[in-house]
């Protein structure tokens, strides 16, 4: 890809170059930046702990729902309503964060373009699991007006996995509210398990995602 | 209005003169002559602001259009200055040396119509489609359903309904 080397070319950054560093004590090392951003490992499956305490770290997850402040479409105009005072949705223990490293749900707001999409599947990889994906709009459902779109995708699902979907076409902010009671209802049931299911099925949404992403200039996974 | 229009018919061979509305003319005129005579609006009669630059395919006639629109922010009129381009060949002089943001905009027009601005800043960057691998997408002999339906997994059962059809067998189903 000679648009990737462009760009390298014009942006080098000298902070992830290999390099041999003198400690204060005398002593060489040699470090690689890289290995401190992103990760090569495949993600794991973590097995739910005993049924007692899994209940109480499901109630706990479920009532604090941290949401990356992450917009994707149209949708994510919905959200600073959501929180502001008319529908509060600090009631119901959902707040926003600034960075996936922080968050626990993500909400897909709308259509979805190939080009978002990189950067969506590096935040949801980005995030500590146990991790829930809400997606709102039909546009995640079945692709919406956008179905016959060349830039964008139609089904979400086969691309990272989707706890609840939030139908309409803007869902009005009582609906998102609507799709955070009911995920929450899903997480104290215990099948929030988005996070396993992706290390699970990890093979098969690489190959779905790398089908539509051409130009994979990414760490295979990254956290 | 009309004294520039006259004015640049005279110098520019502009031809095919449309008034949309009494703040608002487009113009035709040749290729070659094209960005002297946005230079001569942007210069001399003050059209300090372009508001874009977009192109349309016109498949039948062999041929891209590309449209100019100027705007003078003093005396509030706009002006569109219209050329045609070969399609096959599809180059055009590039104009990023008067605004810098139609370098933007031409990175945009080479990556959906394929139209070639030789010596524009980032031409060869993608702007919106990162890796496309396919011809440029708003060309029309580009078939958009076809390429979704081959690439983006359409969930099966999406059916559609003529509204008027529709409306009728939902309202008066006896007749």
């Amino acid at each position: 890809m000679s648009n990737i080397d462009n760009i390298e070319n014009k942006f080098p950054n000298k902070d992830f170059e290999r390099r041999t560093v003198i400690g204060p004590d005398g002593v060489k090392f040699e470090i690689d930046p890289i290995d401190d951003y992103f990760s090569d490992a495949r993600p794991k499956v973590i097995a739910p702990k005993n049924k007692v305490i899994e209940k109480f770290l499901n109630w706990a997850r479920a009532e604090s729902l941290w949401v990356l402040g992450f917009g994707t479409g149209c949708g994510s105009i919905e959200i600073p309503p959501l929180m502001t005072p008319r529908f509060d949705a600090f009631r119901f223990g959902v707040q926003m964060r600034a960075t996936p490293r922080q968050s626990s749900v993500i909400i897909i707001s709308g259509y979805l373009a190939v080009k978002t999409l990189k950067r969506v599947i590096r935040s949801y990889e980005q995030m500590p699991s146990p991790k829930y994906v809400l997606a709102l709009g039909s546009c995640t459902i079945n692709g919406g007006m956008y179905w016959d779109s060349y830039n964008t995708i139609n089904r979400l699902d086969h691309y990272i996995p989707v706890d609840v979907y939030v139908a309409g076409c803007m869902p009005r902010p009582e609906a998102l509210l609507a799709g955070f009671e009911k995920l929450k209802k899903r997480i104290k049931a215990g099948n929030g398990e988005g996070a396993n299911e992706y290390a699970e099925k990890f093979d098969w949404y690489k190959g779905n995602q790398k089908k539509i992403i051409k130009d994979w200039n990414m760490p295979d996974y990254n956290w | 209005m009309e004294t520039i229009i006259n004015d640049i018919k005279a110098r520019f061979e502009v031809s095919d003169i449309t008034k949309q509305r009494d703040n608002f003319t487009i113009v035709t005129c040749k290729k070659e002559l094209a960005v002297a005579l946005v230079t001569h609006l942007k210069d001399v009669e003050k059209f300090s602001h372009l508001v874009l630059l977009s192109a349309v395919d016109w498949i039948e006639d062999n041929k891209f259009q590309i449209t100019y629109i100027l705007n003078n922010p003093d005396s509030r009129i706009d002006i569109g200055v219209r050329t045609f381009i070969d399609r096959e060949t599809a180059t055009m002089d590039s104009a990023h040396h008067l605004w810098e943001h139609v370098a933007t905009y031409q990175r945009e027009l080479h990556e959906m119509y394929g139209i070639n601005f030789p010596g524009s800043p980032r031409i060869n960057e993608s702007f919106i489609l990162e890796g496309w691998d396919d011809i440029p997408p708003m060309l029309r002999n580009f078939n958009t359903k076809q390429y979704s339906e081959d690439t983006f997994f359409p969930r099966p059962g999406r059916g559609s309904n003529d509204p008027a059809e529709y409306m009728k067998k939902k309202l008066y189903p006896n007749e």
